[in-house]
């Protein structure tokens, strides 16, 4: 902009600016994010406006959009949404945290107790999900089989409409927690060991060391695992489908399954209609989130 | 998968020969290939190529390639999206009544109206498979199915107890079950969709009080809620949890368990369709006389009655390449012939719909059990979703919140009336 406002009063100096680049060099990435991104943005912003059935379509105005806010279990699926995230990535960060500080510490086979932990991050989330679907059963599954052994009468993880929604967010955990581990890992790591041998010297405890060097220090891998893990929660769908698929009843309902189960009653446009609805949400949550977390950074 | 990648290696091979001929100057007719596509499923399966392989040896110069498709919603939205882009099979075969509503018959089907076999099929499925114009656009695949509660016969000797024409006797029947210290009735709504059976079976019980409801209902006149006979459905369904008589694991239950509890006395009651005969037939086999099926009784002896769901129909896009093979193949489907290849590979399940043809004389007890009910005299009638183009969606969870204790039934039919609101939009009917 400026380049070009300047470009009548003095020529010359917008030679120099000018990318060494030909503009049609553009073009192939242009053609590929229009038609990759672009499109499908502004196709779904249009079909959120309409009824449509593949067949075809009527505009109906904002009507989606009312009737998904009507939608009885939005609200529901709208408090899980948030109540998992918030769940899953408070769990990940403290877990990774003391996972990361017991691994970077002298403990006997390190090298094998990380790729352990990182394990379950390369798995099928699908997988995953039946696994744990199987060893949840309340009668037959091997958790609650276990448990008797010991004279304690298991729940019905996922079929008690109570619970159902923090099984499945244990198990989303137990997933995660190894990326978790590996951010702090690499930010604990970094921390100069300058500052342990001075608090060494000063006579610090070991719970010193943790809460006064290691965590304040810490807090770019913080900020990273909970942004990360956070999004992570509020998009999750694939380990709930998967578990639950909403239910029992809807008690483990998220946006996102709402959101499916009008794609597969072939709601298209009310689903997409939901889609914008989430997109909303996500970024709603998460850019005061990060520009929160970010400035308390700067301030340090 | 094999099966099919044999068949295309024989069609290749037959192409070959037929090539070979042609050189030595035999006058073959040209050879024409169909694409079938139909649900995967075992016995699915095994029927489909049954009846291909029948076709076939009476039709030397049609060669039909079977395809198969995921089932549930998935299946439904290929088929919307394979009929949206005109990359449909030949033929294929999908469910009648309200989902063959759903994907615009009279715009992507072929009419069949005026075909000669239409005369053998019965009125009750032409009703299920007509297009909005009035057009008959499918033939029937399979056989007529009840939707009612199976019961463990061996229980019910042990027991003494006799099958039961209304709700007050099921119940005290279940009494006796779990006062016998066994389970009086099997749910598994580890797979949802076998949540809605209470609800869905007790349809002919609403229709005996009030034959106009579908109408009223399709017209936002009647709704779940309010009408006391509809409502008895969601209140069966809970006083059957209420009263303690589910087996324990009944929230993470799945089908398969269903039919192996229900087969082997590890339960009395399951509430299902009847296609599930086939399935025991196929599992079970052993048990197979152990098991005898009701129609879900209603409040009053005298109007007990069957709820029945039409068979799946065949159809043809309109753009298909070989109209007339594709003609000829769902004349064959349609007549007494691939009634017969039906039974062959998947045993009989229950009544076909076209005249003239009949049942073995050994079918399996569940399947006698449903006869009575098509025979002269005897009382049946669709299930809401042939009468009805409006189901909603959501009715399979709001079915295990009630079963499950989690909502009561009063609430769980307005919130399905709501639930319905919306499929009935989506369509445009007038009136929401």
């Amino acid at each position: 902009m400026t380049a070009t406002g300047t470009a009548s009063a003095a020529p010359a100096p917008v030679l120099k600016r000018r990318s060494p680049y030909p503009g049609w060099f553009f073009l192939p990435a242009a053609i590929i994010y229009g038609v990759l991104f672009l499109l499908p943005t502004v196709a779904s912003l249009y079909f959120s406006l309409t009824r449509w059935t593949l067949f075809n379509s009527t505009f109906i105005g904002l009507d989606n959009f009312a009737q998904f806010l009507r939608e009885p279990f939005l609200i529901k699926g709208l408090i899980n949404t948030i109540l998992y995230a918030v769940i899953t990535s408070g769990l990940k960060v403290v877990l990774g945290l003391l996972l990361a500080v017991l691994l970077t510490s002298q403990v006997a086979a390190r090298g094998y107790l990380r790729s352990v932990v990182f394990f379950p991050v390369l798995v099928s989330t699908v997988g995953v999900g039946i696994t744990f679907t199987v060893l949840m059963h309340p009668t037959n599954g091997m958790i609650n089989e276990g448990l008797a052994l010991l004279g304690i009468k298991g729940p019905g993880w996922l079929v008690d409409p109570n619970l159902a929604l923090y099984s499945v967010a244990l198990v989303d955990v137990w997933k995660g927690v190894g990326l978790a581990t590996v951010i702090y890992i690499a930010g604990i790591v970094a921390i100069p060991k300058d500052y342990y041998e001075a608090a060494r010297i000063d006579g610090a405890t070991k719970l010193q060391n943790f809460f006064e060097i290691t965590l304040p220090l810490c807090r770019p891998a913080t900020s990273t695992v909970i942004i990360l893990s956070f999004i992570g929660g509020l998009r999750t769908f694939d380990l709930i489908w998967a578990m639950t698929r909403g239910g029992p009843g809807f008690a483990s309902d998220t946006v996102a399954s709402v959101i499916y189960k009008q794609y597969q009653a072939g709601f298209y446009g009310l689903s997409t209609a939901g889609n914008v609805v989430l997109f909303v949400l996500v970024a709603a949550l998460v850019i005061p989130l990060t520009m929160l977390l970010n400035r308390k950074q700067g301030h340090e | 998968m094999t099966m099919t990648t044999r068949r295309t290696a024989l069609a290749g091979l037959s192409a070959a020969m037929l090539a070979m001929t042609a050189l030595t100057g035999g006058a073959f007719a040209q050879s024409i290939n169909l694409t079938y596509l139909i649900p995967s499923g075992a016995d699915g399966v095994a029927v489909a190529e049954e009846i291909v392989k029948s076709f076939e040896a009476a039709n030397p110069d049609i060669n039909i390639d079977i395809e198969t498709r995921p089932g549930g919603s998935e299946g439904d939205n290929m088929i919307k999206t394979r009929l949206a882009t005109g990359t449909m099979a030949d033929v294929f075969r999908y469910n009648s009544g309200s989902l063959f509503q759903a994907i615009n018959p009279a715009q992507f089907l072929v009419d069949l109206t005026n075909e000669p076999w239409q005369a053998d099929v019965q009125a009750s499925f032409k009703q299920v498979v007509t297009a909005p114009d009035g057009t008959i656009r499918g033939a029937p695949m399979g056989a007529a199915m009840g939707g009612g509660i199976y019961y463990n016969k061996a229980i019910y000797e042990e027991l003494g107890l006799s099958v039961p024409t209304t709700w007050a006797e099921f119940m005290a029947n279940n009494q006796k079950i779990k006062d016998a210290g066994k389970v009086a009735v099997i749910q598994t709504y580890g797979d949802t969709w076998t949540s809605q059976l209470f609800v869905l079976a007790d349809y002919y019980n609403v229709s005996a009080k009030d034959a106009n409801f579908a109408n009223n209902y399709t017209a936002n006149e009647a709704k779940f809620a309010t009408d006391p006979a509809a409502l008895r459905g969601f209140e069966k369904l809970q006083e059957v949890f209420d009263a303690g008589y589910l087996n324990e694991d009944f929230g993470a239950a799945k089908y398969d368990d269903g039919i192996r509890m229900v087969s082997a006395g590890e339960g009395a009651h399951y509430p299902m369709l009847t296609f599930a005969t086939t399935a025991i037939a196929a599992t079970y086999p052993e048990n197979l006389a152990n098991v005898g099926f009701f129609a879900q009784p209603g409040d009053d002896a005298a109007l007990n009655g069957l709820t029945v769901w039409m068979p799946d129909g065949i159809y043809i896009p309109t753009t298909t390449s070989n109209l007339d093979a594709a003609k000829k193949f769902v004349a064959f489907v349609a007549s007494v012939e691939g009634c017969e290849a039906q039974t062959r590979a998947g045993g009989a399940s229950g009544p076909y719909l076209i005249n003239g043809c009949t049942l073995p004389d050994d079918v399996p007890p569940a399947v006698s059990d449903m006869l009575p009910y098509f025979a002269e005299g005897g009382q049946n009638g669709p299930a809401l979703e042939f009468l009805s183009p409006i189901k909603g969606p959501a009715l399979e969870q709001i079915t295990v919140e009630v079963g499950s204790g989690i909502r009561p039934a009063a609430d769980g039919a307005a919130l399905y009336d709501e639930d319905v609101r919306k499929q009935a939009q989506q369509l445009g009917l007038p009136g929401w």
